[in-house]
């Protein structure tokens, strides 16, 4: 009998990627990558890859699925646009990341003339435009509205605002020849969100127009499907993981930080409801899978920032290096966003960098816990999710795979009594993707969850029982 | 009834909630549309609150004695906000010690509220004073009831 195989591919900005499964043992039986060709022909760089795949295989499979995610040509880059900043606004954000995109700016209250103009000069994928609940505000999404359909975008528009006023901001953007998707308010009634409807909408938008926009679809033929932005492909193959599926029991509550040379995004797959008694929760609620993304902390593109936060001297000591070898690394990463740490020193300070992204990107993500006195007594406020007492930590990105020490990067996730105030896991089973194959797991949880699942619970690889003291820059 | 919105909730670091809840309750049947916020309310929620929904009227809680410091620049606040025709009714335990009513009203109308209410009011009465005061101002707009 024949077995039967996946191809998962994943078009990064530099590399694409290419895992193929077995789809009866639930491993990966072989990997490629090649450089990414979007600029020229996205096809070019993927043949490549298969010849690579192929020479593993010696003749290559016929793959059952052949299903690809995209973070190339800048990724799925959206604007999102609400009322007040920490609601409609917060929940449109929300909906973009979760969807996977990644959020170039955002806006609230009323767009005005040089609003319209930084959003046409970014040229953004698609615009989503939300603002007041059901029955609430509609003044402002309609300004908006028109304020988009008189300017030079060229992109859809999705529609996720105040219901009443839907069929007239969808009106308004038709008449002036703008594509338009309507659907569910991100925030229908008062702290209620309901972003699941609009990161569907992001997501077939995605399919019907950005994949053929950036000339992915050239590799049509090649692959059935290019499903969805690669983020959005981890943070599904995370909720699989977490959940299990048809009575095989996944992780249960998980927290999955993905360290790149741009960004450190945290997804947290938990409702991080309060794990101590007596505690008032307060806030928008949060995404049952939610992720975020900080665009200030990446290891390469932005790793200034990073010593600018937590300082070249904190970084050098914690690298048991000097400030200056610091900064000499420091520009020889930036002058590189490809460079691999060659030498020990280079690697304790890349090692360094990113338990500082980690650290900061964490606590940005996980809720706070803060105590406030009242009249009778102390009384504790939740801001945020609780994760304290999540049971796994996935460490994803190549600095984990690169890193002697992986363990001690993911750990700078964990809470610590230097922030007691913050909600983060205390005291997790640390988990390492290894194989890069959180996207590989999230495309094939599509089309065969079972073998997803199998896939992601027998390849990450257990951190615990590793080393956790500091690097010694000799060795 | 015209099925005005109206924003309720404890404000600051108060976490006395059985009154406001049973006075958003009664307005919720009386045909109100109520965001009930709840304690521990910081001012900027209620704004927050009132611009996203579009709300006619914000009625502010307050009985720990802190009131009159957590309500001071209210009205500033909804102003800032272009909120600038919205209904602001205050009540409960504003101040802290034997006041004279009169006296404590006085201070939270000079600070913009257009009615305080002391301790023990019926939410019969807020009911009457709201429907008395969205008249007014249907009839100030020149609208008709419907």
């Amino acid at each position: 009998m024949s077995t039967s195989y996946a191809l998962l591919v994943d078009f990064g900005s530099t590399y694409t990627k290419l895992r193929a499964v077995d789809l009866e043992v639930c491993r990966i039986v072989a990997s490629a990558q090649a450089p990414s060709t979007v600029d020229s022909d996205i096809s070019t760089g993927l043949a490549l890859g298969l010849r690579r795949l192929e020479e593993q295989f010696g003749t290559l499979p016929n793959f059952k699925h052949r299903l690809a995610s995209s973070s190339a040509a800048g990724g799925l880059r959206m604007i999102a646009a609400g009322l007040v900043r920490d609601l409609t606004t917060e929940a449109a954000r929300r909906a973009a990341l979760g969807a996977g995109a990644k959020l170039t700016e955002t806006f609230s209250h009323r767009l005005i003339a040089d609003d319209v103009r930084r959003i046409v000069d970014s040229a953004p994928d698609i615009i989503l435009l939300a603002g007041g609940t059901d029955g609430g505000n509609s003044d402002v999404i309609l300004e908006n509205a028109r304020a988009l359909a008189m300017s030079d975008i060229g992109c859809p528009v999705i529609l996720a605002g105040n219901r009443v006023a839907r069929d007239e901001a969808q009106d308004i953007l038709t008449t002036q020849g703008k594509t338009v998707v309507a659907t569910e308010n991100v925030m229908p009634e008062m702290n209620v969100l309901n972003i699941e409807p609009a990161r569907e909408a992001i997501r077939s938008v995605f399919l019907d127009h950005i994949v053929r926009a950036k000339g992915i679809d050239r590799v049509q033929g090649m692959l059935d499907e290019v499903l969805m932005p690669t983020p959005a492909a981890v943070l599904s193959g995370g909720r699989l993981l977490a959940e299990g599926y048809r009575g095989k029991d996944g992780f249960g509550d998980l927290v999955l930080v993905d360290v790149g040379g741009a960004t450190t995004d945290v997804h947290s797959i938990a409702h991080g409801a309060p794990t101590r008694d007596g505690v008032i929760v307060q806030g928008l609620p949060e995404p049952y899978d939610k992720r975020t993304v900080e665009g200030d902390l990446g290891l390469r593109h932005n790793v200034a920032t990073i010593v600018e936060q937590c300082g070249a001297e904190a970084i050098a000591h914690s690298a048991g290096s000097t400030v200056q070898e610091v900064g000499r690394v420091l520009t020889a990463f930036q002058e590189n966003a490809e460079r691999v740490p060659t030498t020990a020193s280079e690697r304790a300070v890349d090692d360094a960098l990113a338990s500082a992204a980690v650290t900061s990107a964490a606590a940005r993500h996980a809720g706070s816990i803060e105590t406030i006195y009242t009249a009778n007594g102390a009384a504790s406020v939740q801001r945020g999710k609780d994760l304290s007492e999540i049971g796994v930590l996935v460490g994803t990105g190549g600095v984990f795979v690169h890193s002697r020490n992986p363990a001690g990067i993911l750990r700078a996730a964990l809470a610590s009594s230097t922030r007691p105030d913050s909600l983060l896991p205390r005291n997790p089973t640390l988990l390492l993707d290894q194989a890069y194959l959180l996207y590989a797991c999230g495309l094939l949880s599509t089309k065969a969850p079972e073998a997803a699942l199998e896939l992601g619970l027998r390849s990450l690889t257990h951190l615990n029982n590793e080393s956790t003291h500091g690097h010694n820059p000799a060795a | 009834m015209t099925g005005e919105t109206l924003i309720t909730g404890v404000i600051g670091s108060d976490t006395h909630i059985v009154g406001n809840r049973i006075l958003s309750m009664a307005l919720e049947k009386a045909g109100f549309s109520v965001i009930a916020l709840g304690a521990l309310t910081p001012a900027d929620d209620f704004i927050k609150a009132a611009i996203e929904t579009d709300a006619d009227a914000i009625l502010v809680s307050s009985l720990y004695g802190q009131g009159e410091l957590d309500c001071q620049g209210f009205r500033d606040l909804c102003i800032e906000a272009g909120l600038n025709e919205i209904l602001l009714y205050v009540g409960g335990n504003l101040v802290v010690g034997k006041h004279p009513w009169p006296g404590v009203e006085r201070r939270f109308l000079d600070m913009g509220f257009d009615r305080a209410f002391p301790p023990a009011t019926r939410t019969d009465d807020v009911v009457e004073a709201l429907t008395r005061d969205f008249e007014a101002r249907r009839g100030r707009a020149g609208k008709a009831e419907p």
